[in-house]
Protein backbone atom coordinates (compact mmCIF):
# COMPACT_ATOMS: atom_id res chain seq x y z
CA UNK A 1 0.00 0.00 0.00
CA UNK A 2 1.60 3.82 -0.47
CA UNK A 3 1.58 6.78 1.38
CA UNK A 4 -0.91 8.14 -1.47
CA UNK A 5 -3.65 4.94 -0.20
CA UNK A 6 -3.01 4.95 2.97
CA UNK A 7 -3.79 8.89 3.11
CA UNK A 8 -6.84 8.30 1.09
CA UNK A 9 -8.39 6.30 3.75
CA UNK A 10 -6.97 7.56 6.38
CA UNK A 11 -8.63 10.87 5.66
CA UNK A 12 -11.96 9.42 4.35
CA UNK A 13 -11.98 7.76 7.60
CA UNK A 14 -11.73 10.68 9.43
CA UNK A 15 -14.59 12.54 7.22
CA UNK A 16 -17.25 10.25 7.47
CA UNK A 17 -16.38 9.35 11.73
CA UNK A 18 -16.51 13.36 12.03
CA UNK A 19 -20.02 13.91 10.12
CA UNK A 20 -21.38 10.89 11.83
CA UNK A 21 -20.65 13.31 14.88
CA UNK A 22 -22.27 16.31 13.16
CA UNK A 23 -25.49 14.42 12.97
CA UNK A 24 -24.84 12.44 16.88
CA UNK A 25 -23.68 15.57 19.00
CA UNK A 26 -26.37 17.54 21.01
CA UNK A 27 -24.77 20.31 21.36
CA UNK A 28 -24.55 22.48 18.42
CA UNK A 29 -21.58 24.08 18.80
CA UNK A 30 -19.95 20.37 18.94
CA UNK A 31 -21.66 19.60 15.57
CA UNK A 32 -20.24 23.20 14.13
CA UNK A 33 -16.79 22.24 15.24
CA UNK A 34 -16.90 18.17 14.05
CA UNK A 35 -18.22 20.01 10.86
CA UNK A 36 -14.69 22.19 10.68
CA UNK A 37 -13.16 18.75 10.96
CA UNK A 38 -15.20 16.96 8.05
CA UNK A 39 -13.83 19.90 5.89
CA UNK A 40 -10.22 20.01 6.79
CA UNK A 41 -10.38 16.24 6.09
CA UNK A 42 -11.81 16.96 2.33
CA UNK A 43 -9.16 19.81 1.98
CA UNK A 44 -7.00 17.28 2.55
CA UNK A 45 -8.56 15.49 -0.51
CA UNK A 46 -7.93 18.61 -2.89
CA UNK A 47 -4.62 18.30 -1.85
CA UNK A 48 -4.23 14.71 -2.65
CA UNK A 49 -5.64 15.85 -5.59
CA UNK A 50 -3.55 17.97 -6.66
CA UNK A 51 -5.97 20.80 -6.44
CA UNK A 52 -4.22 23.05 -4.54
CA UNK A 53 -6.29 26.52 -5.06
CA UNK A 54 -10.26 24.34 -4.60
CA UNK A 55 -8.19 23.54 -0.97
CA UNK A 56 -7.42 26.67 -0.13
CA UNK A 57 -10.45 28.00 -1.08
CA UNK A 58 -11.96 25.19 0.76
CA UNK A 59 -10.81 26.12 4.30
CA UNK A 60 -10.70 29.93 4.11
CA UNK A 61 -14.20 30.08 3.04
CA UNK A 62 -15.60 27.32 4.80
CA UNK A 63 -13.76 26.66 7.85
CA UNK A 64 -13.00 30.34 7.91
CA UNK A 65 -16.15 32.00 7.01
CA UNK A 66 -19.13 30.27 6.85
CA UNK A 67 -18.22 27.88 9.98
CA UNK A 68 -18.01 31.52 12.11
CA UNK A 69 -20.64 33.19 10.92
CA UNK A 70 -22.53 29.20 12.09
CA UNK A 71 -20.86 30.15 15.72
CA UNK A 72 -21.61 33.40 15.53
CA UNK A 73 -25.44 32.58 15.31
CA UNK A 74 -25.24 30.04 17.30
CA UNK A 75 -23.89 32.00 20.38
CA UNK A 76 -26.21 35.09 19.63
CA UNK A 77 -28.99 32.98 20.49
CA UNK A 78 -27.34 31.29 23.28
CA UNK A 79 -28.68 27.75 21.83
CA UNK A 80 -25.60 25.74 22.98
CA UNK A 81 -27.62 24.28 25.73
CA UNK A 82 -29.31 20.89 24.15
CA UNK A 83 -32.49 22.14 23.93
CA UNK A 84 -33.88 19.79 20.99
CA UNK A 85 -36.74 17.91 22.18
CA UNK A 86 -36.61 13.92 22.00
CA UNK A 87 -38.32 13.34 19.08
CA UNK A 88 -40.31 9.77 18.18
CA UNK A 89 -38.07 6.99 17.88
CA UNK A 90 -39.92 5.76 14.77
CA UNK A 91 -39.49 9.55 13.10
CA UNK A 92 -35.51 9.09 13.56
CA UNK A 93 -35.74 5.46 12.80
CA UNK A 94 -37.61 6.13 9.25
CA UNK A 95 -34.91 9.19 8.60
CA UNK A 96 -32.36 6.21 8.59
CA UNK A 97 -34.10 3.69 6.63
CA UNK A 98 -34.47 6.49 3.85
CA UNK A 99 -30.89 7.53 3.68
CA UNK A 100 -29.57 3.80 3.83
CA UNK A 101 -32.31 3.15 0.88
CA UNK A 102 -30.66 6.19 -1.11
CA UNK A 103 -26.99 4.75 0.09
CA UNK A 104 -27.39 1.14 -1.38
CA UNK A 105 -29.44 2.16 -4.27
CA UNK A 106 -26.82 4.56 -5.57
CA UNK A 107 -23.62 2.00 -4.35
CA UNK A 108 -25.33 -0.54 -6.13
CA UNK A 109 -25.79 1.39 -9.33
CA UNK A 110 -22.81 2.94 -9.07
CA UNK A 111 -20.91 -0.23 -8.61
CA UNK A 112 -22.47 -1.54 -12.19
CA UNK A 113 -21.93 1.38 -14.21
CA UNK A 114 -19.72 0.06 -16.97
CA UNK A 115 -18.25 3.51 -17.88
CA UNK A 116 -16.56 3.72 -14.32
CA UNK A 117 -15.40 0.64 -13.93
CA UNK A 118 -11.80 0.73 -14.86
CA UNK A 119 -10.88 4.65 -14.75
CA UNK A 120 -8.42 5.96 -12.30
CA UNK A 121 -7.76 9.66 -10.84
CA UNK A 122 -4.74 11.46 -11.69
CA UNK A 123 -3.52 11.70 -7.83
CA UNK A 124 -1.11 14.58 -6.96
CA UNK A 125 -0.14 15.18 -10.47
CA UNK A 126 -1.28 17.10 -13.63
CA UNK A 127 -1.15 21.12 -12.82
CA UNK A 128 -4.97 21.58 -13.53
CA UNK A 129 -5.89 22.65 -10.48
CA UNK A 130 -3.03 25.12 -9.82
CA UNK A 131 -4.50 28.81 -9.95
CA UNK A 132 -2.36 29.34 -13.36
CA UNK A 133 -4.30 27.02 -14.97
CA UNK A 134 -7.41 28.00 -13.07
CA UNK A 135 -7.43 31.32 -13.59
CA UNK A 136 -6.72 30.89 -17.32
CA UNK A 137 -10.10 28.79 -17.88
CA UNK A 138 -11.88 30.87 -15.45
CA UNK A 139 -11.58 34.39 -17.27
CA UNK A 140 -11.39 32.87 -20.53
CA UNK A 141 -14.57 30.67 -20.65
CA UNK A 142 -16.43 31.43 -17.49
CA UNK A 143 -16.14 35.64 -17.61
CA UNK A 144 -20.08 35.73 -17.90
CA UNK A 145 -20.96 33.77 -14.71
CA UNK A 146 -18.14 35.05 -12.53
CA UNK A 147 -19.52 38.68 -13.14
CA UNK A 148 -22.91 37.44 -12.12
CA UNK A 149 -21.63 35.86 -8.97
CA UNK A 150 -21.30 39.36 -8.16
CA UNK A 151 -24.92 40.59 -8.42
CA UNK A 152 -25.57 37.34 -6.36
CA UNK A 153 -23.37 38.02 -3.75
CA UNK A 154 -24.68 41.56 -4.09
CA UNK A 155 -28.98 40.62 -3.60
CA UNK A 156 -27.87 38.33 -1.18
CA UNK A 157 -25.81 41.03 0.70
CA UNK A 158 -28.70 42.69 0.57
CA UNK A 159 -31.34 40.05 1.43
CA UNK A 160 -29.33 39.34 4.55
CA UNK A 161 -29.80 42.83 5.75
CA UNK A 162 -32.91 43.19 5.07
CA UNK A 163 -34.10 40.14 6.59
CA UNK A 164 -32.06 40.93 9.82
CA UNK A 165 -33.56 44.38 10.14
CA UNK A 166 -35.87 44.78 13.36
CA UNK A 167 -39.36 44.82 12.39
CA UNK A 168 -39.78 48.98 13.63
CA UNK A 169 -43.34 49.13 12.31
CA UNK A 170 -44.96 47.14 14.78
CA UNK B 1 -6.82 5.76 -7.14
CA UNK B 2 -9.63 4.28 -8.57
CA UNK B 3 -12.82 6.66 -9.28
CA UNK B 4 -14.79 4.10 -8.00
CA UNK B 5 -13.84 4.90 -4.46
CA UNK B 6 -14.22 8.31 -4.48
CA UNK B 7 -17.84 7.61 -5.40
CA UNK B 8 -18.54 5.27 -2.77
CA UNK B 9 -16.96 7.45 -0.31
CA UNK B 10 -18.56 10.97 -1.80
CA UNK B 11 -22.03 9.07 -1.66
CA UNK B 12 -21.65 8.12 2.08
CA UNK B 13 -20.83 11.60 3.25
CA UNK B 14 -24.36 12.59 0.76
CA UNK B 15 -26.43 9.88 2.64
CA UNK B 16 -25.31 11.30 5.98
CA UNK B 17 -26.18 14.43 4.82
CA UNK B 18 -29.48 13.36 3.90
CA UNK B 19 -30.21 11.34 7.21
CA UNK B 20 -29.07 14.36 9.33
CA UNK B 21 -31.94 16.75 7.20
CA UNK B 22 -34.88 13.66 7.47
CA UNK B 23 -34.18 13.28 11.58
CA UNK B 24 -32.35 16.13 13.00
CA UNK B 25 -35.02 19.36 13.84
CA UNK B 26 -32.70 22.21 15.02
CA UNK B 27 -32.80 24.48 11.66
CA UNK B 28 -29.10 24.99 11.97
CA UNK B 29 -27.62 21.23 11.84
CA UNK B 30 -29.91 20.69 8.92
CA UNK B 31 -28.77 23.49 7.53
CA UNK B 32 -25.26 22.41 8.83
CA UNK B 33 -25.98 18.47 6.75
CA UNK B 34 -26.96 20.64 3.32
CA UNK B 35 -23.58 22.09 3.62
CA UNK B 36 -21.74 18.45 4.13
CA UNK B 37 -24.23 17.53 1.26
CA UNK B 38 -22.44 20.17 -1.08
CA UNK B 39 -18.90 19.54 0.04
CA UNK B 40 -19.29 15.46 -1.11
CA UNK B 41 -20.90 17.09 -3.98
CA UNK B 42 -17.39 19.00 -4.39
CA UNK B 43 -15.15 16.30 -4.08
CA UNK B 44 -16.75 14.08 -6.53
CA UNK B 45 -16.76 16.76 -9.56
CA UNK B 46 -13.00 17.50 -8.37
CA UNK B 47 -12.41 13.23 -8.30
CA UNK B 48 -14.26 13.10 -11.82
CA UNK B 49 -12.27 15.96 -12.99
CA UNK B 50 -9.16 14.84 -12.42
CA UNK B 51 -10.53 11.70 -14.09
CA UNK B 52 -10.50 13.28 -17.20
CA UNK B 53 -7.61 15.21 -16.66
CA UNK B 54 -5.63 11.97 -16.65
CA UNK B 55 -7.23 10.39 -19.77
CA UNK B 56 -6.68 13.32 -21.72
CA UNK B 57 -2.80 13.52 -20.04
CA UNK B 58 -1.81 10.70 -22.30
CA UNK B 59 -2.28 12.12 -25.43
CA UNK B 60 -1.39 15.81 -25.05
CA UNK B 61 0.91 16.84 -21.83
CA UNK B 62 -0.33 20.22 -21.51
CA UNK B 63 -4.00 19.92 -21.77
CA UNK B 64 -6.30 21.50 -19.74
CA UNK B 65 -9.19 18.62 -20.36
CA UNK B 66 -11.05 18.97 -16.58
CA UNK B 67 -10.58 22.51 -15.35
CA UNK B 68 -14.54 22.50 -15.77
CA UNK B 69 -15.16 20.18 -12.79
CA UNK B 70 -12.86 22.96 -10.81
CA UNK B 71 -14.46 25.86 -11.94
CA UNK B 72 -17.93 24.34 -10.76
CA UNK B 73 -16.71 23.72 -7.73
CA UNK B 74 -16.12 27.34 -7.00
CA UNK B 75 -19.43 28.77 -8.40
CA UNK B 76 -20.79 26.12 -6.08
CA UNK B 77 -18.78 27.60 -3.02
CA UNK B 78 -19.79 30.55 -4.46
CA UNK B 79 -23.72 29.98 -3.72
CA UNK B 80 -23.61 28.03 -0.73
CA UNK B 81 -21.69 31.66 0.87
CA UNK B 82 -24.38 33.47 -0.54
CA UNK B 83 -27.00 31.22 0.12
CA UNK B 84 -26.00 30.62 4.18
CA UNK B 85 -25.81 34.41 4.74
CA UNK B 86 -29.50 34.38 3.61
CA UNK B 87 -30.12 30.84 5.37
CA UNK B 88 -28.81 32.17 8.82
CA UNK B 89 -30.46 35.62 8.17
CA UNK B 90 -33.69 33.51 8.22
CA UNK B 91 -32.71 31.96 10.90
CA UNK B 92 -32.20 34.42 13.11
CA UNK B 93 -35.49 36.28 12.34
CA UNK B 94 -37.25 33.29 13.05
CA UNK B 95 -36.03 32.89 16.63
CA UNK B 96 -36.48 36.42 16.92
CA UNK B 97 -39.96 35.79 16.47
CA UNK B 98 -40.81 32.22 18.33
CA UNK B 99 -38.18 32.08 20.11
CA UNK B 100 -36.78 28.55 19.04
CA UNK B 101 -35.02 27.05 16.04
CA UNK B 102 -37.32 23.95 16.33
CA UNK B 103 -38.64 23.20 12.77
CA UNK B 104 -41.83 21.53 13.85
CA UNK B 105 -43.07 24.77 15.14
CA UNK B 106 -42.74 26.38 11.91
CA UNK B 107 -46.10 24.68 10.35
CA UNK B 108 -48.29 28.08 10.91
CA UNK B 109 -48.60 27.90 7.28
CA UNK B 110 -50.48 24.49 7.12
CA UNK B 111 -53.84 25.45 7.91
Amino acid sequence: MSIIQILFYLLSGLAVFAALMVLLSKNPVHSVLWLIVVFFAISGHYILLNAQFLAIVNLIVYAGAIMVLFLFVIMLMNLNAATEPNQHIWMKLAGVIAGGCFLVMLVSLASQAGDMANKTVLMKEGNIGLIKELGKILFNEFVIPFELTSVLFLSAMVGAVVLGKKDNTQ
Amino acid sequence: MPINYYIFFCLTLFSIGIVGVLTRRNAIIIFMCIELMLNAVNLLLVAFSKMHHAAAVAAAPDTTVGGDGQIFVFFIMVVAAAEVSVGLAIIVMMYRNIHSVDINFLNRLKN
